[in-house]
């Protein structure tokens, strides 16, 4: 069990790191700063 | 371990929540002017429940960005955000909640106000928060769309105390503008938040254990996580302290990877013959791991 436990760590981590640099290679950090630069009415009440 | 060490562990948390929070949310200029910070950091999530609308915030948060890429026509499962909710959360588990979250340290504030607590054992209310997750924060984003095909942040919308503590009060407070557009959205969210900060009060950490969706996503990962808890069974005298001075109704002796554990520490600090360990997986002995 300890030993699945610790496969499935490494490879969820690597799952992780890969799914980020993907993301940064489709441009995502861009959507995301749009979005966090401008006050977002929704999070406020008023969207 | 004695209770003046245990009450010095308590402290050096608090510590550490305080220092990350305001760490967080330190641009003053934000608050100040009524504006938020428009700088880079913000395409970085910060591994809490942090508005990105906080005038004070530097970096994005984790659920309300989730969102914003659902809420777009292209790229709808932003593989960036989910993969840094998954780095955060293999990496630390609900630790997070624990010691880096803002709204997790409101709660736990407000809950020392002294007053008559109530203890909530395990129940099913702490299903709440997946059924969160999966309609607020994924499903409706993506399916419910206006005639130009966006969607909206519906959680944000709806539900997030901590956007209308962090963001919406602040911003309202010093924007005449913002104030004038606020109707009966804003009114529901400050009930939300209200009723929120007095179950926090009487109950603790409500808002952790039963609602919030990134609580949910990082308990999924506590039995994977590279920093875990855990209880050596030939140690363990089974004596119940753990169990009974946990507030999030996990018994650390039996389930040290519960979903529902902060990773707060409080069992390691009252565990009279040290079988409970936070950290990293211990070393093995004899070929076998020291604990399980």
């Amino acid at each position: 069990m300890s030993r699945t436990r610790a496969t499935l760590r490494v490879v969820l981590s690597l799952l992780a790191a890969l799914a980020v640099v993907l993301g940064i290679v489709r441009g995502e950090p861009h959507t995301v700063l749009m979005k966090a630069i401008n006050v977002c009415l929704e999070c406020i009440g008023i969207g | 371990m004695s209770a003046s060490s245990a009450s010095a562990s308590g402290r050096h948390r608090t510590a550490v929540q305080t220092v990350v929070s305001i760490g967080q949310n330190s641009w003053l200029g934000g608050f100040l002017r009524g504006r938020v910070w428009k700088g880079s950091s913000k395409a970085v999530c910060v591994p809490g429940l942090n508005c990105y609308s906080c005038p004070g915030a530097w970096g994005a948060c984790p659920i309300g960005s989730l969102q914003a890429v659902f809420t777009r026509t292209a790229n709808r499962i932003s593989l960036y955000v989910a993969g840094l909710i998954a780095l955060f959360g293999v990496l630390m588990g609900r630790l997070v909640c624990g010691w880096l979250c803002p709204f997790g340290l409101v709660q736990e504030l407000l809950y020392r106000i002294h007053s008559r607590k109530v203890r909530i054992g395990p129940t099913r209310l702490r299903y709440l928060k997946y059924a969160v997750l999966a309609v607020l924060v994924i499903a409706l984003p993506i399916l419910l769309r206006n005639g130009a095909g966006v969607g909206s942040p519906w959680y944000c919308k709806l539900v997030c105390p901590a956007g209308t503590l962090e963001a919406a009060l602040p911003l309202l407070a010093l924007d005449a503008s913002l104030r004038s557009a606020a109707g009966w959205l804003f009114v529901w969210k400050l009930l939300v938040l209200a009723g929120t900060m007095l179950t926090s009060v009487f109950v603790y950490r409500p808002f952790c254990r039963f609602v919030c969706p990134l609580g949910a996503i990082y308990g999924l990962f506590n039995r994977f996580s590279w920093v875990q808890l855990s209880c050596d069974k030939g140690t363990c005298i089974s004596c119940g302290r753990c169990a009974r001075v946990c507030r999030m109704g996990v018994d650390p002796s039996r389930d040290p990877t519960s979903p529902e554990c902060i990773r707060c520490g409080d069992c390691v600090q009252v565990c009279p013959v040290d079988a409970l360990r936070l950290g990293l997986p211990a070393p093995k002995r004899n070929g076998q791991p020291a604990r399980d």
